[in-house]
């Protein structure tokens, strides 16, 4: 007998502005004000981006994971949450996470070897980096299932990578959040590279948002270089998961254009001429054109923008250098809610 | 007072604790509508709708889950359906679930409970008769409980489903349903971190926990008139009430812990450390230890010459006593 098809699919592949800076206002309204705020946070980010990597190599913090070339997925991300969301970072998430109000002088905190650097104040909603791939994606699962058993209007956004994809983590959170309908968007930045590995050794698979499908949830890619058209598909996918109707995944789809960490040289691995043609594509140059041609950029508002980022940056700096040591006792103070005998003995070895 | 067994306390504390609790949910494999594999949430599906969860066979995705929703400010109760099913969660474990509330200096925490059946002795298939308790315990910020007994087990869990951190509760499955006691209707709570005396003696110590209980019970009782033997239940395995044990070794003198762990870096091993650190002048005999063997648990045809015996507890409490 014939086979029968059960079930087709398709992978569908979004960008509302071009490289060029030309909108399609039928995928989504643009408002132009907006564009030039993700401009200016994308600004202070690679500011901040090019400080923290200057500053490991000075030795005043320790390996940091460089943003650059991801500035668009991260702002434009991090901009469609509202305040009762959570966003789950990993390691290569300082421009989500400046976007989301975590303070500089914290992320250099972080990445100077001190766990203070993960203590948000009440009412920031960023989870603590995660360092172990993938391992992240699941309690976004946790969170967003948790948000629908107690009728919260609020969701679950977790960043990971092209990497994580080939983890079995991944695998079980898309699943168990369908299965559960937790309110989660799950984030994927495919930026070629998982440290060497070209994203074609990662998966035989078109695109990372197809594995959606056989979890029976929405995925869809985006041009991760288009800020304005990854707000719009992040912000679709929360209002489904504020709903009830389920998880998203989406597929951001950028590129490293630093090296892995401040640890890796890229130059082993990864032709430069792939690197040239990412440039072309810089998220910040089709935003410059866009606003030029709205009259909201010119030479002297970059001029001034830049300097405002710089003493932004600066003061982060100057607050992360100038905040005193924590106490030793520190270190056994935060393992449970009461001190156990054990650490109570031992913490007095520090004192 | 209802007699119960020690499955039975087990649900027992489950249900009041969803009674108590809107935050408490249960989640794990075949845990809802077929009461988990044996039996443990029986009924509960049925009287709490929605809060007693069936999940895809995912065991990192259930912790990992919990972790989140523990995050979140929920108490969610996970099942793993053999302790030997944890292992493909452990990075969940050791990287997240005892490490949240140290890593952002105590924004986040992780009251999670981990509810898992340990040890041998019931003719199971392979991987369903580990007693790896020394994982969690070298895992700082998870907290280890393993109940001997239906009233400890009721106490204990929800002492655990309460506390603040996480906790991994192990039940000694060989004696679920064959040791029973009455037990308090309603909810009460046997605190953490705290062992108790279960019988006194003057001559020997012997601590002990969880599955093995039972046959250390039996040989003391066998041994009435030869040696007075007070039996220590740790109940809590971290954090250790050593401060017990060094007052119980102090009056005894002499030593004996009984488990079911492989030997080597096992918690045995460190309840002889700290009592040759605090007590060596109170000792009147080498300490020593009945454990497992440092082999890799052997299928069920062997696993009764594995477990310690009645009659080698018995020995070496004889040995010790008569050093």
């Amino acid at each position: 007998m014939p086979r029968k098809t059960l079930a087709s699919f398709k992978v569908e592949y979004q960008q509302l502005m071009n490289e060029k800076g030309d909108v399609d206002e039928k995928v989504a309204a643009i408002d132009p004000e907006f564009a030039k705020r993700c401009y200016e946070l994308m600004t202070l980010v690679r500011v901040f981006d090019a400080k923290a990597v200057a500053m490991q190599r000075q030795g005043r913090i320790g390996t940091y994971a460089s943003v650059l070339g991801q500035e668009a997925a991260q702002v434009g991300s991090a901009l469609a949450l509202q305040e009762s969301d959570y966003l789950l970072p990993t390691y290569r998430e300082a421009g989500a996470l400046i976007a989301r109000d975590s303070p500089m002088h914290q992320l250099l905190q972080y990445f100077g070897g001190d766990e203070r650097g993960s203590a948000y104040e009440e009412g920031i909603n960023n989870f603590p980096i995660a360092i172990p791939i993938s391992s992240q994606i699941p309690h976004a699962t946790g969170i967003g299932w948790a948000m629908r058993l107690k009728g919260h209007k609020a969701a679950a956004l977790v960043y990971f990578g092209d990497g994580a994809s080939s983890r079995g983590d991944f695998h079980e959170a898309i699943n168990i959040a369908a299965v559960m309908k937790a309110n989660a968007v799950f984030f994927c930045q495919n930026n070629q590279y998982a440290i060497s590995l070209p994203r074609e050794r990662q998966t035989l698979a078109e695109s990372i948002a197809q594995k959606a499908i056989s979890y029976g949830v929405e995925g869809l890619q985006v041009d991760g270089n288009d800020v304005l058209g990854v707000h719009k598909a992040v912000s679709d996918a929360l209002q489904k998961a504020y709903t009830g109707k389920g998880p998203t995944l989406i597929e951001a789809y950028t590129f490293r254009l630093g090296d892995h960490t401040t640890s890796d040289d890229a130059k082993k691995y990864r032709d430069p001429k792939l690197v040239e043609q990412w440039q072309k594509r810089d998220p910040l140059a089709r935003l410059r054109v866009y606003l030029r041609q709205k009259m909201l950029w010119d030479e002297d508002y970059e001029k001034s923008l830049l300097e405002r980022c710089a003493k932004k940056v600066e003061d982060a700096v100057v607050r992360y250098e100038s905040t005193p040591a924590a106490p030793l006792t520190d270190m056994f103070d935060y393992h449970y809610a009461q001190l156990p005998q054990n650490l109570a003995e031992q913490r007095r070895e520090v004192m | 007072m209802t007699v119960m067994n020690i499955l039975e306390a087990v649900r027992d504390g489950l249900r009041q604790e969803l009674k108590a609790d809107p935050d408490v949910v249960l989640f794990g494999e075949d845990i809802g509508r077929n009461g988990g594999v044996f039996r443990t949430t029986d009924g509960l599906f049925d009287e709490f709708p929605g809060r007693v969860i069936d999940t895809p066979l995912a065991e990192l995705g259930i912790v990992a889950s919990a972790v989140g929703m523990a995050a979140y400010g929920m108490r969610p109760v996970v099942e793993i359906q053999f302790s030997g099913f944890v292992y493909g969660a452990m990075e969940q474990l050791i990287s997240h679930a005892a490490r949240l509330r140290n890593r952002t200096r105590g924004k986040f925490t992780c009251p999670m409970v981990l509810r898992a059946p340990y040890s041998g002795g019931i003719r199971a298939l392979e991987h369903h008769s580990e007693s790896m308790e020394a994982f969690y315990v070298h895992t700082q910020g998870l907290k280890v409980v393993i109940p001997s007994n239906p009233y400890d087990a009721k106490g204990l869990l929800i002492a655990a489903i309460r506390d603040p951190d996480p906790v991994i509760f192990l039940e000694p499955k060989r004696i679920y349903r064959a040791v029973k006691a009455e037990v308090p209707d309603g909810s009460y709570v046997v605190p953490l971190g705290r062992a108790s005396i279960l019988r006194e003696g003057t001559d020997i110590t012997v601590v002990s926990w969880g599955s093995m209980m039972k046959s250390v019970l039996d040989a003391a009782t066998e041994l009435q008139g030869k040696a007075s033997i007070e039996v220590l239940d740790l109940r809590t395995l971290s954090p250790m009430d050593t401060a017990s044990i060094i007052a119980s070794v102090e009056k005894t003198g002499r030593l004996l812990v009984v488990s079911e762990e492989p030997r080597t870096c096992s918690v045995a091993g460190e309840i002889l450390a700290q009592v040759a650190e605090r007590a060596m002048l109170s000792l009147q005999a080498p300490p020593r230890r009945v454990t497992g063997f440092d082999t890799i648990m052997p299928l069920y045809k062997m696993e009764n010459d594995y477990i310690p015996s009645k009659d080698k507890i018995m020995k070496a409490i004889l040995d010790v006593v008569s050093y």
